[in-house]
Order: C-alpha cells, then sequence, then structure tokens
C-alpha cells in the first residue's frame, strides 16, 4: 500500500516537472478542492433568489453579480464545479471499469463471443458521444444518474479497444510465459501480470477524457438535455447567461471561463502525466 | 543417487500450421542427474525441444515424458507438482521478469504459488543470494533496475527455489560478459551437483557445452545427428555437421581457424526438407547416396550415436580433410 502510495506521489512528482503538467497539476488540484469544499467556499445559497437584485453586476456582496433570478454566481459557479467533477469522475470511473472488463474478456473469450463484444464497440463508437447522449436522454429522461450512464456507455468503447489491444500484446511477453513455466495460475497471471502492465495508458487516456466528459456534460446542460435547473451546471449557467446577453454579458463570460480553465487544465495535466508515465512518448513527440 | 531416466522422449515431432517440422522424430532419453548440452544452429529445433520439455508446447506426434510421466498429463493431474519437477532458464533474463513485480515479489511467488513455507522460502532466498553474490537489497528492485547479469541469477534463484530435479536452460550466457559467464556455469554446476539435477543446456557457445556437459547432443533441422559424450564429440566428431560446428571455432578445432570448415548457404526449409539425409544440400563431403537413402541413428565404435552413412568421413584437422572419403 505504501508502496503504491509512493509510486504515486512519484509519478505526480514527475507529471509536475514539465511547465504544462505543473500548471494543470495546480489548477487540477484547485478545482477538486473547490468541488471538495463547495458549500464552504461558496458565499450564499447557489439557490436563493434575490429577485431584487437581478443581473447586478460586479460588486462587493456578489463578486461576480448575479443570474436573471437574482442568484449568486460566484455560489452557482461554484457548486457548478462540484457537479463537472461528480460527473466527470463517475463517468471516467463506470467507463473504465466496464470497459475494461470487457476488453480483457474479449482477449480470452471464443470467437463468437469475442466478435460479439468488438461488434458492440464499433456500434456504440460509430455515434458521436453528444449525438449518442442526446438521444438516450430524449428517450430515458434526464437526471444526473441518467446522464452518467449514458455518457460513460459512450466512451466505453475507448477503455475496451486499449485494454484489449494491451492484453494481447502484453499476453506475449516472455514474463508470462515464464510464469507460466513457473507455476502460476491463468487468473493469477491475468491480475499480477496483465492488469497492472496494462494500467498506465487506461490511465492517460482516463485523465485526458475528463475534459471530454466535461465539455459534453456542459454541452447536453447547455441544449437543456442534461442536468435541470435549479441544480447549477456550467452548460446551464452558460445557457441562462446566453438566454441574457443583450441584459449583461458578464454571465456568459465567467461560464465559459470556467469551463475554458477546467477542460485547459485537465488536459494539459493528462500531456503531462502521459510523458511522465512513459518518458518514450514525449521523445517520439520531439522527433515529429 | 538415483539412476533413473529423467527425461524420455520417443519418436516426437511438433509440427506447425501442418507442414512446419520444427521437431522431427526424436527419440531422447536422459539419465538422473546427467548434463546434457544442446548444440545447433538457428531453427535447428533446440528451443522448441526446451519449450516442449516444460509444457509450453504439445508433441504433435509422440510422447515427452519428465521424470516418469507424459508432460500433459501430468499438467492436467497436478500441474504445480509437475512445475516442481522441472524449471526452465528463458533465453532473455530480463524480459522474463514481470516488470511490476520487485524482486522479493518475484521469489515471493514460490509461496504464493506453490505453498511453500514463508518463513523457510526466506531463509533459502537469501542464502541464495548470498550464493550468487547478490546483494539483499536487490529484493526491493524492479526488473528494468538490474543488470543482465543479475537478471539472470535472479532467474536461477526462482528456480531453485521450487527445487526442480530438472533444469532446462536456454541460452543461460547469451549476452553476459566471459567473467560473468565463467561465474555462472560454476555456479550452476555446484547447484547441479548438490541438488542432483538433471542439467539441459541449449548453447550457440560450445565452449560453454564443453566445460559443463558430460553429453552434447547435436541437432540440424528438427532432427539428432549426433549424440555423444561431450569429450568424444569435441575430440573426434562422426557426423560431418559436428566437425564443421567445432572446426569454425578456431580454439577447439585443433588445427586452428586455418582449418574453419565454412558451411555453404542456409539451413534448408522445415517445411520441405531434403531428401535422403538432410545435410547432404550442405555437407562438404556429401556422396550421391547421401541423396537417397535416410539415415537413422546409428551407434559407433566409440559410443556415438550419429545420423549419417558414412560417419567420420570429415575429421577435424587439416591432414584428414575428405581424405577418408571413399571413392566412388
Amino acid at each position: 500500500m505504501t508502496r503504491n502510495i509512493s509510486i504515486l506521489l512519484n509519478t505526480l512528482r514527475r507529471t509536475a516537472q514539465y511547465p504544462s503538467g505543473a500548471i494543470g497539476l495546480a489548477l487540477v488540484t484547485t478545482i477538486l478542492l473547490v468541488a471538495l469544499f463547495a458549500p464552504l467556499l461558496a458565499p450564499y445559497d447557489p439557490n436563493k433568489l434575490d429577485l431584487v437584485n437581478r443581473l447586478s453586476g460586479v460588486s462587493a456582496e456578489h463578486w461576480l453579480g448575479t443570474d436573471q433570478l437574482g442568484r449568486d454566481l460566484l455560489s452557482r459557479h461554484i457548486y457548478g464545479t462540484q457537479v463537472a467533477v461528480v460527473v466527470a469522475l463517475s463517468v471516467i470511473a463506470i467507463a473504465l471499469a466496464i470497459g475494461m472488463t470487457l476488453g480483457i474478456l474479449s482477449a480470452y473469450v471464443p470467437g463468437p463471443i469475442e466478435r460479439f463484444i468488438l461488434i458492440s464497440f464499433d456500434s456504440v463508437s460509430s455515434f458521436p458521444s453528444v449525438i449518442l447522449a442526446m438521444a438516450a436522454v430524449a428517450v430515458l429522461g434526464s437526471s444526473m444518474p441518467m446522464l452518467i450512464i449514458v455518457i460513460a456507455t459512450s466512451l466505453v468503447p475507448h477503455y475496451g479497444r486499449v485494454a484489449r489491444a494491451q492484453v494481447l500484446s502484453v499476453k506475449n511477453e516472455p514474463y508470462i510465459e515464464a510464469e507460466t513455466v513457473f507455476g502460476a495460475s491463468e487468473l493469477r497471471i491475468l491480475f499480477f501480470h496483465i492488469v497492472p502492465n496494462i494500467l498506465a495508458p487506461l490511465i492517460v487516456i482516463a485523465s485526458l477524457d475528463i475534459p471530454i466528459v466535461i465539455a459534453i456534460e456542459a454541452s447536453l446542460s447547455f441544449l437543456g438535455l442534461g442536468l435541470r435547473p435549479p441544480l447549477a451546471s456550467w452548460g446551464g449557467l452558460l445557457q441562462d447567461g446566453y438566454q441574457n446577453i443583450s441584459k449583461s454579458v458578464l454571465p456568459v463570460l465567467i461560464s465559459s471561463t470556467a469551463l475554458a480553465i477546467a477542460t485547459l487544465a485537465f488536459t494539459m495535466f493528462g500531456e503531462a502525466l502521459r510523458h511522465a508515465i512513459d518518458p518514450r512518448s514525449q521523445r517520439g513527440g520531439k522527433n515529429d | 543417487m538415483t539412476t533413473g531416466t529423467s527425461v524420455r522422449l520417443d519418436r516426437t515431432s511438433v509440427i506447425y500450421l501442418n507442414s512446419i517440422r520444427a521437431l522431427d522424430g526424436v527419440s531422447l532419453e536422459i539419465d538422473d542427474g546427467e548434463t546434457v548440452g544442446i548444440v545447433g544452429e538457428s531453427g535447428s529445433g533446440k528451443s522448441t525441444l526446451c519449450r516442449l520439455l516444460v509444457g509450453l508446447i504439445r508433441a504433435t506426434y509422440g510422447d515427452v515424458q519428465v521424470v516418469g510421466q507424459s508432460v500433459q498429463q501430468a499438467l492436467k493431474a497436478d500441474s504445480w507438482a509437475f512445475r516442481r519437477q522441472i524449471q526452465m532458464l528463458m533465453q532473455d533474463a530480463v524480459a522474463t521478469l514481470s516488470p511490476r513485480m520487485t524482486i522479493g515479489g518475484l521469489m515471493r511467488e514460490a509461496v504464493a504459488i506453490h505453498g511453500l513455507d514463508r518463513r523457510e522460502t526466506e531463509a533459502r532466498i537469501h542464502t541464495l543470494l548470498e550464493r550468487l553474490r547478490l546483494p539483499a537489497s536487490i529484493l526491493e528492485r524492479y526488473p528494468h533496475e538490474i543488470s543482465g547479469g543479475q537478471a539472470r541469477r535472479v532467474g536461477v534463484i526462482r528456480a531453485l527455489l521450487l527445487r526442480p530435479s530438472v533444469l532446462v536452460a536456454d541460452e543461460p550466457t547469451a549476452g553476459l560478459d566471459v567473467s560473468v559467464q565463467g561465474e555462472l556455469l560454476n555456479l550452476l554446476l555446484e547447484f547441479q551437483r548438490e541438488m542432483n539435477l538433471t542439467f539441459i543446456m541449449v548453447s550457440h557457445n560450445l565452449h560453454v557445452i564443453k566445460r559443463v556437459t558430460q553429453r552434447t547432443i547435436v541437432m540440424y533441422l528438427g532432427q539428432i545427428v549426433e549424440d555423444a559424450p561431450t569429450e568424444t564429440l569435441f575430440e573426434r566428431p562422426a557426423h560431418p555437421y559436428s566437425t564443421t560446428l567445432l572446426s569454425t571455432n578456431p580454439l577447439l578445432s585443433a588445427g586452428g581457424a586455418a582449418n574453419a570448415i565454412i558451411l555453404q548457404g542456409e539451413m534448408p526449409s522445415n517445411a520441405r526438407p531434403p531428401s535422403g539425409c538432410r545435410f547432404h544440400t550442405r555437407c562438404p563431403v556429401a556422396q550421391p547416396a547421401c541423396a537417397q537413402t535416410v539415415p537413422e541413428l546409428t551407434r559407433t565404435e566409440t559410443g556415438s550415436l550419429v545420423r549419417c552413412l558414412f560417419p567420420y568421413s570429415l575429421e577435424l584437422s587439416g591432414a584428414h580433410r575428405k581424405a577418408e572419403v571413399p571413392a566412388e
């Protein structure tokens, strides 16, 4: 356990050695802390109406102003961070778990089942994530668990294919043969020698998928197909601001800035993490 | 000391894709505690033979027995018991260590997999580390953090922890520098004597074979062409192929580098072996009969088994070269 923690810290330290990684890591940490401590940080109840102070500009009471119903925008964006992080992390966790299981399975099961798994990957990924999510939400209705499951499903093939390719290549490594000769069972080989060796690329993909998930959630909420008001989500806030853009530009600017910072932060962090986990990827990049 | 048969192959063939005969009708018996070297060019079936013995591949025809049991049956009945009987050192030592486990973790797998006593195994690990001159700190390292020579020795410890009765080594000295090679071979021989191991070693390196083994098997194109006591083979090889192998090694051949007999061309394909004697297409002393008659393994007066119609027709020293070829 302590070893795992030290590996984690080591990886993060190497990630932070890249300038983009350091910035990304700092921003990501901030975002996660804001999400975690939203109730403590938000100066107001995000849903408290104050109809007298509608669309007020920046002021001492409302640092980022208020929306069309007089709700404090700073508080709403802080809670929006929480929503974005919860959705993104749950989606990634579910997609990673299911994708990895199916991907590994597809490398072991007999032909027909293998083909079935691969065809379902292809069918799911033949739809763009947003379109797939739109269709599912339109049919099944929207709630946060629903949204999470729908976006996760659209990402499963991503992880499934990578996991499968990794298993197929790792399976032929000499150490797998050596473990067989040493007496390790198939299951032991799978869990102790194959899974640990396919994780790195999957973790990198997961970190790079976080901004994508945040963007998908925001798009759906913006279109009114995602999270329902009054729940504060960046996409929904953007939509609110967009409705009232003729009266005040501020809300739109704030929401889009929040989105931009979050996606950039996670992307920078993910890219640096990729280099930190696999130094060869960077050497390749320099030669390009 | 028992003197049973440790390894027995009976007309065993391994055929890939219905046509590639990686191993073709090999019969072989190795006694308990024997040290046997296997030599031959790439593609002669040496590695196939090793992999067959440890059950990584199945024989297409024929039977493979290790310590009195058929390999495939033993694997079905109690695979762990079988694994403890025969262990293998594979060619690429670093690549055979699972990269995300520490060396200590890899060694302690013996406890997890085979249910060996934890304390006793720990003690043995430390004894073996000492004997193989590895620092105890290596247990905390990862495979990519150690050298090739160290990885080799880690592999030896792992294999010996299971107290096997047969140890197969595929090129155990490949990629090591000469001083490390010698040290490793000495240690392997020490363990072989102590544990009465049946030691089967594949090597390109004829010096290593000469130094370590009592008996040498020469393979060509999936068949045994000569099987002789090592001393006899190096003194007076019976098969022309053995002679050419020895002659290309200036330190082993009597006449030095000047007498090297260089073989023409590549080894023929396993899919379409030549008619008659498989070596006749490249044999410097081939005769018309060689293309027609298939030679069987026969015993010569020195006790060697040779698959050649005209054994001893090619001699090591330059003076005798081709001299004994009967004129037709």
